[in-house]
């Protein structure tokens, strides 16, 4: 299946990109894509996961066509 | 209701009226206004700051400023809501957020503002890069104002 994945702040700094379009398995969850994105890499501790604009619990299931986005805890105000 | 993340410097104080004399239209019901206004500081953690980029994530960002401001209609029955979010490059003493509650009496407007403002700490994506003498950095959250969300 095809999934959109979007990167921001220090995690797209971490990951040297701002997003990328992946072919995946099937029922693939968040955290074993993050997981194998960051296989090599050092990751901050506390990461929040979106799919589709929503927020999601690590074990979320991704579907054809979905958009995830990992980034840090938010700063706005 | 108006949400709305801006890229250049803006007056909250010419946005309220603007707002109250295109939207609100000196509504009579209106018995309470509650205002609450963000700025950049020119320090954070003992440094001192120079300039700060604020980046959201559009749609997402939309979206929960969106349902924040409709949580807070519902809760405290209040009449109408603002939100307006700079993002972009910004500077000392520049308005970083525009948070008003429009309600019959005092305590709807105060709770709501409030409780907008707290969730938009929590939950909506924006985050922070300060520029300091010692070069960029990503803000934290700061203790007691994280949220609640599922992490990795």
């Amino acid at each position: 299946m095809k999934i959109y994945v979007k990167y921001f702040a220090s995690v797209r700094d971490i990951m040297g990109k701002g997003s990328e379009d992946l072919k995946v398995e099937a029922s693939l969850s968040a955290n074993e894509l993050w997981e194998s994105l960051t296989v090599d890499k050092k990751t901050p501790v506390r990461i929040l996961i979106a799919v589709n604009h929503e927020y999601v619990n690590k074990n979320f299931k991704l579907k054809d066509g979905d958009e995830i986005a990992f980034f840090p805890p938010v700063t706005g105000g | 209701m108006k949400i709305e993340i801006m890229n250049e410097k803006f007056d909250p104080w010419q946005s309220l009226v603007d707002y109250k004399k295109n939207v609100l239209q000196n509504n009579p019901k209106i018995g309470a206004t509650s205002v609450f206004v963000g700025t950049v500081r020119d320090f954070n953690d003992d440094e001192e700051v120079q300039n700060m980029e604020l980046e959201h994530y559009p749609g997402m960002t939309e979206k929960y400023l969106e349902d924040i401001v409709n949580t807070a209609i519902k809760k405290y029955k209040i009449i109408d809501g603002l939100i307006i979010h700079r993002v972009g490059l910004l500077e000392p003493t520049d308005p970083i957020v525009l948070v008003a509650s429009w309600s019959e009496h005092r305590d709807n407007a105060f709770n709501a503002t409030r409780d907008i403002m707290e969730a938009l700490k929590a939950e909506a994506p924006f985050w922070k890069k300060e520029s300091t003498d010692n070069g960029f950095r990503w803000v934290e959250p700061t203790v007691g104002e994280e949220s609640s969300i599922d992490e990795v």
